[in-house]
């Protein structure tokens, strides 16, 4: 589109504005978690630490077994996003590759699940997690993942799928190829990146969940940083240093996670919305 | 291809296994259980037909009618904002302008950030005495705000956090503004037609299904809210901020009525369908498919 000078000094203008206000709290997180609480206090607010306390991560770390939160956070995640991976990327396949009478019709039952609140399913989920004696363990966050790793990755990874050239799986099939050949020489191999995708979004879910760990979880021993952070909170009111330290922990790793795959993440936006 | 059926089967039996034990099952389950008076603490438990819902709707329970004020309020507040926002901030990164992937990568990075983090962050942004936005609008010389700590303003105050993480839906539009060729464009400036006319004509006609699709992601994500109301609120003061699903599991899970709570839930979804199904249907009238088609 062409645009006159003086739309796009304005739009420049509004979009420099708009990033400050979306990157500010980061800041604001950044610059708190390096401060004593009477710099904190400062009013004007002040931006620059002085002297950086990096002392208040140390802290934080030590405050609350935060390392055993990471290593429940991790087993989850880890857990969550193998099984995503695999049965999500398998179901796909069947719903995409494999001809069968009433495919399409199972597809759009299983796709209605999307719509459903999740609150409709928590407390028989529960009730029946409970009476399996699994109340206060990882298996319900974990094992849901391994039945098809839910419809939306499912969806997500069909659409790609759809993509892929007939010819690859009918040029196999007359070589004597299975399904299960065709999936896991042709299929898999070739979505690799709509599987990082479905990787990275699976592990901002389950790294970000907390109702999960709230409903399912008792024991400290067993909490998800998620949850710890949740608790720290309570226990540290207005030490702002410290909890801006922890909130500051918990969300490192995102970022990280989130620059380095960057550009499969904006890929899966677009694909689940432009062809929902 | 032979054998179909049977390997279709084979290869979506997870899928299928996982909706019926996770989804369906549970479904019907919470429907049985809507129906009686399940307690966790109570010895027996006896069916009891409509009377969970006979007492939600007698009024006999103004809490119920209270969270579900607070739900539509903050669903009314925050569908248009975040859909009138993100298309907004959708058309400037659109601009040809340099430094867009930036832009764009600023704008994403908060809806990534965890709800608990996210929901400390803002207390401490919106603390009313040391908090920055105070001391904001202290310089500016402007009225100061309780923000998450008074009646009024907590609802919008909670709607305020929630917007910056609007970055999914501005790439969601984002995308769609790709999609619209460039010779309609063209076509309007030979016309003679400036921006507006290109925003009116084309832009906005076009981008109706993604707009759709935003609106309705926004309109179910929204009435589902709970880690705002558990973390920043719990639900205060005075129940302002008592969302629907915050009340739904206070019931369930620390007072563990869960036969009550499930009637709850089972409203929430019947108002959902509701609303979903009014969008679907008025978006005849407003959604513009290339081609006269409709998926």
């Amino acid at each position: 589109m062409r645009q006159s000078k003086l739309a796009l000094a304005g739009g420049y203008a509004a979009l420099i504005v708009i990033s400050a206000m979306f990157i500010i709290p980061f800041v604001w997180l950044v610059r708190s978690s390096l401060m004593d609480l009477s710099q904190i206090f400062t009013m004007p607010p002040e931006w620059i630490p002085k002297p950086f306390q990096w002392g208040n991560f140390h802290r934080a770390l030590t405050a609350l077994p935060f390392d055993v939160f990471f290593t429940n956070t991790m087993i989850i995640v880890v857990s969550v996003l193998v099984g995503t991976v695999i049965t999500s990327s398998i179901a796909a396949f069947g719903f995409s590759r494999i001809s069968w009478k009433g495919r399409d019709t199972v597809f759009a039952i299983l796709m209605t699940s999307m719509m459903l609140p999740f609150a409709v399913t928590m407390i028989p989920s529960f009730l029946g997690w409970q009476m399996l004696g699994f109340y206060d363990t990882f298996y319900p966050l974990i094992v849901p993942a391994y039945f098809g790793g839910g419809i939306f990755n499912i969806f997500l990874l069909r659409q790609f799928y759809l993509t892929i050239p007939r010819d690859f799986d009918e040029a196999a099939f007359v070589d004597g190829a299975s399904y299960f050949q065709i999936y896991s020489k042709i299929i898999f191999p070739l979505s690799r990146s709509a599987l990082i995708v479905v990787a990275l979004f699976s592990f901002l879910g389950s790294w970000n969940d907390f109702m999960g760990p709230l409903i399912y979880l008792k024991s400290d021993r067993l909490f998800t940083l998620a949850l710890g952070l949740q608790m720290f909170q309570g226990t540290y009111t207005a030490q702002w240093d410290l909890l801006m330290a922890a909130s500051a922990m918990v969300v490192i790793p995102c970022v990280i996670v989130f620059l380095v795959g960057q550009r499969y993440f904006l890929e899966g936006i677009t694909l689940t919305g432009l062809k929902g | 291809m032979r054998k179909g059926l049977w390997y279709g089967l084979l290869f979506t039996a997870p899928a299928i296994l996982g909706f019926l034990i996770f989804t369906l099952g549970p479904m019907v389950a919470s429907l049985v259980l809507s129906l009686t008076d399940y307690n966790v603490f109570k010895d027996q438990t006896s069916f009891v037909g409509f009377a969970n819902y006979a007492k939600l709707f007698s009024g006999e329970d103004d809490l119920f009618y209270k969270s579900l004020g607070v739900t539509f309020y903050f669903v009314l507040l925050r569908v248009p904002a975040v859909i009138i926002i993100s298309f907004a901030v959708a058309l400037l990164l659109n601009m040809n302008v340099k430094g867009r992937a930036v832009f764009r990568t600023i704008i994403y990075l908060p809806s990534i950030v965890p709800a608990v983090a996210s929901a400390m962050i803002w207390m401490w942004l919106m603390n009313p005495d040391l908090g920055l936005l105070n001391s904001m609008l202290e310089w500016l010389n402007l009225p100061t705000s309780n923000w998450l700590y008074s009646e009024g303003s907590v609802i919008p105050s909670v709607v305020l956090t929630t917007l910056w993480g609007i970055g999914s839906t501005v790439i969601i539009f984002l995308a769609g503004l790709a999609g619209i060729p460039q010779s309609y464009y063209e076509a309007i400036e030979v016309d003679g037609g400036g921006w507006f006319s290109k925003l009116r004509q084309i832009t906005i006609p076009m981008i109706t299904p993604t707009l759709f699709f935003n609106a309705i992601m926004t309109l179910i994500n929204s009435f589902q809210v709970f880690n705002e109301a558990y973390i920043l609120t719990q639900g205060g003061p005075n129940n302002q901020s008592l969302f629907y699903v915050f009340y739904l599991w206070r019931t369930g899970f620390r007072d563990t009525e869960m036969g009550y709570a499930s009637a709850l839930a089972w409203v929430l979804f019947v108002i959902i369908m509701i609303f979903t199904y009014i969008v679907f249907k008025t978006s005849k009238s407003w959604v513009y498919y290339e081609g006269g088609e409709r998926p």
